[in-house]
């Protein structure tokens, strides 16, 4: 078991359920990230917070497996995730559910077909999307815009229709980044108490932001980026830059 | 892959084309135009060789025979040069025949019908018409008769004269030209091919370009490759028969519109008609072209947004 030994002094197996060795990651001659570790527990909330460019998405980005570390490695539940061959992507992507801050719906698909699109990927059965669909649209209050396409809804109902995508599959982890970036501060504040009460049911969330309000809405674990690196992991959840 | 992912894949790639708007709009309307053009070079090919095969119908080699060379050798002959593989057919024209055709043919010609009568007898000789397969072997036919000349009872030759030594110098260039045309006629024909499949090719992936954010979406949630590819080859399927069966439905009025003017330019080749005897081999060529078009282009175009 490796132990890594986090800036508050707490340490963390690395047998955790993600967990950054030493990661960097270059584009051309310009570090994104640079020499990080971390590690997140099962049903942890994280909030990464930092200024734009301070490596907040190439993080989540070398989690979803879209980008591969220069050096280092990262692990998903003891599994290199950048071992994994292309045909076994999917599988792997399976267990995480993504939110974005522009919310990223298929546009020529409704609301339902949208949240439907995840357990169909996933060959989940006809039977289980009839039943499991219509009780998330009700779950994220949007019942009623099942058949609306997403030019038809406003910034909150996409992100909640982008949430309700992130959580039908039941996965393990939720990476949101900017999920309230686009959003007004009442959605802003349906979307963190939604993450917050998926959190509670024992979903591990990772959330990158640069909104305070929504760090200390959270009140949980912050890690501060800055040019790449983490430079501040408070379980306290103070945001401070 | 299950009933249930193709049924799902099926229904995709229906409503993904449905859906699409001005872009399936407008990559139909690319497709038929490539449809088309293939059409077009259907049509354009069968008139090359119709036009060719009339052409080469009018060449012949002609092999005059001995007036004393009695009909059982001369048939003895036509026996023998049927059984070359280069030769079409034999027809043999007896004296007497040639006599006749010679007094139709200048029935209006008294001069000529007064001199032939003080000529007594007939003067014509029997002859034999080889059409050979193809034009360039009429050398090796005259060169079969000349090496085994073929003889009377009595040991001599029956065979008066051939005519290939006068017609040798058309029927070589004959040869080059129809050898030539085709060359021409399929490299134009190639190239056109071409030209258009790699528009029709450009628009799919213009259209898939579009949906690239989708495809990225899809890949994040864990949908696999062949799960995203599938509704993309079925809306480029789609195009395909969409745009096929426009092609097929407006050929019908196209060529009947220049049917009789193309039989009058080209000796009585009547598109309309070719395209109504010829309409199962046509369809196929057009639908199948269109189904592997939109299919292919599509598995060609998304491959690039599936990586990672």
């Amino acid at each position: 078991m490796i132990l890594l030994t986090r800036l508050d002094g707490v340490q963390w197996s690395a047998t955790g359920m993600i967990y950054f060795d030493q990661v960097t990651k270059r584009y051309g001659d310009t570090a994104a990230l640079e020499g990080v570790t971390l590690s997140v527990a099962p049903k942890e909330f994280v909030s990464i917070v930092g200024h734009s460019g301070a490596g907040k998405t190439t993080l989540l980005k070398l989690l979803l497996a879209e980008e591969s570390p220069s050096e280092g490695a990262v692990f998903f539940q003891s599994m290199n995730v950048n071992d994994l061959p292309s045909s076994a992507l999917h599988h792997y992507r399976r267990k995480i559910g993504m939110v974005f801050q522009d919310f990223r719906l298929i546009p020529n698909k409704t609301a339902y077909e949208n949240i439907a699109f995840a357990m169909e990927a996933a060959g989940r059965t006809d039977d289980e999307i009839a039943s499991d669909v219509p009780y998330i649209l009700a779950l994220v209050n949007l019942a009623d815009k099942t058949s609306h396409f997403p030019d038809q809804l406003s910034g909150g109902e996409k992100q909640r229709v982008a949430i309700g995508r992130a959580i039908i599959n039941q996965p393990e982890l939720i990476i949101a980044d900017e999920p309230t970036g686009n959003l007004d501060p009442i959605n802003t504040y349906e979307v963190v108490e939604i993450l917050k009460k998926i959190n509670e049911l024992g979903t591990t969330i990772i959330i990158a932001t640069h909104n305070k309000g929504v760090v200390d809405a959270i009140d949980k674990r912050v890690v501060t980026m800055d040019r790449g690196k983490l430079v501040r992991d408070d379980a306290g959840g103070k945001y401070v830059l | 892959m299950t009933w249930m992912t193709i049924k799902r894949v099926l229904v995709g790639g229906w409503k993904n084309f449905a859906r699409g708007g001005a872009v399936s709009v407008a990559t139909v309307i690319i497709m038929t135009v490539t449809l088309a053009i293939i059409g077009s070079l259907i049509f354009l090919s069968a008139l090359l060789s119709f036009t060719l095969d009339s052409i080469k119908d009018k060449v012949d080699v002609s092999v005059y025979f001995v007036t004393t060379a009695s009909e059982s050798d001369i048939l003895a002959v036509k026996d023998q040069l049927e059984k070359l593989p280069e030769v079409e057919n034999v027809s043999y024209t007896s004296a007497d025949d040639a006599l006749t055709a010679f007094r139709a043919r200048h029935a209006t010609d008294q001069l000529t019908l007064q001199a032939l009568d003080e000529l007594g007898g007939n003067p014509l000789d029997a002859s034999l018409e080889i059409r050979a397969k193809d034009p360039s072997e009429y050398d090796s036919i005259v060169s079969f008769l000349e090496a085994s000349p073929a003889l009377s009872t009595d040991g001599t030759s029956i065979v008066d004269r051939i005519n290939y030594a006068q017609n040798k110098e058309v029927i070589d260039r004959l040869s080059l030209a129809i050898q030539a045309t085709q060359e021409v006629g399929f490299a134009v024909v190639i190239l056109f091919a071409i030209a258009s499949i790699l528009i029709a090719f450009a628009t799919i992936r213009l259209a898939i370009y579009t949906a690239r954010d989708e495809i990225a979406v899809m890949r994040l949630v864990g949908a696999s490759n062949s799960y995203i590819r599938g509704p993309f080859v079925v809306a480029g399927v789609i195009t395909g028969i969409i745009a096929s069966t426009l092609v097929l439905l407006a050929l019908w009025p196209a060529t009947w519109y220049v049917g009789v003017e193309t039989s009058e330019w080209f000796g009585g080749f009547n598109v309309a008609s070719y395209y109504g005897s010829n309409f199962i081999f046509v369809f196929f060529i057009i639908m199948l072209s269109g189904i592997a078009l939109g299919s292919a282009a599509s598995v060609l175009a998304i491959r690039k947004y599936l990586k990672v």
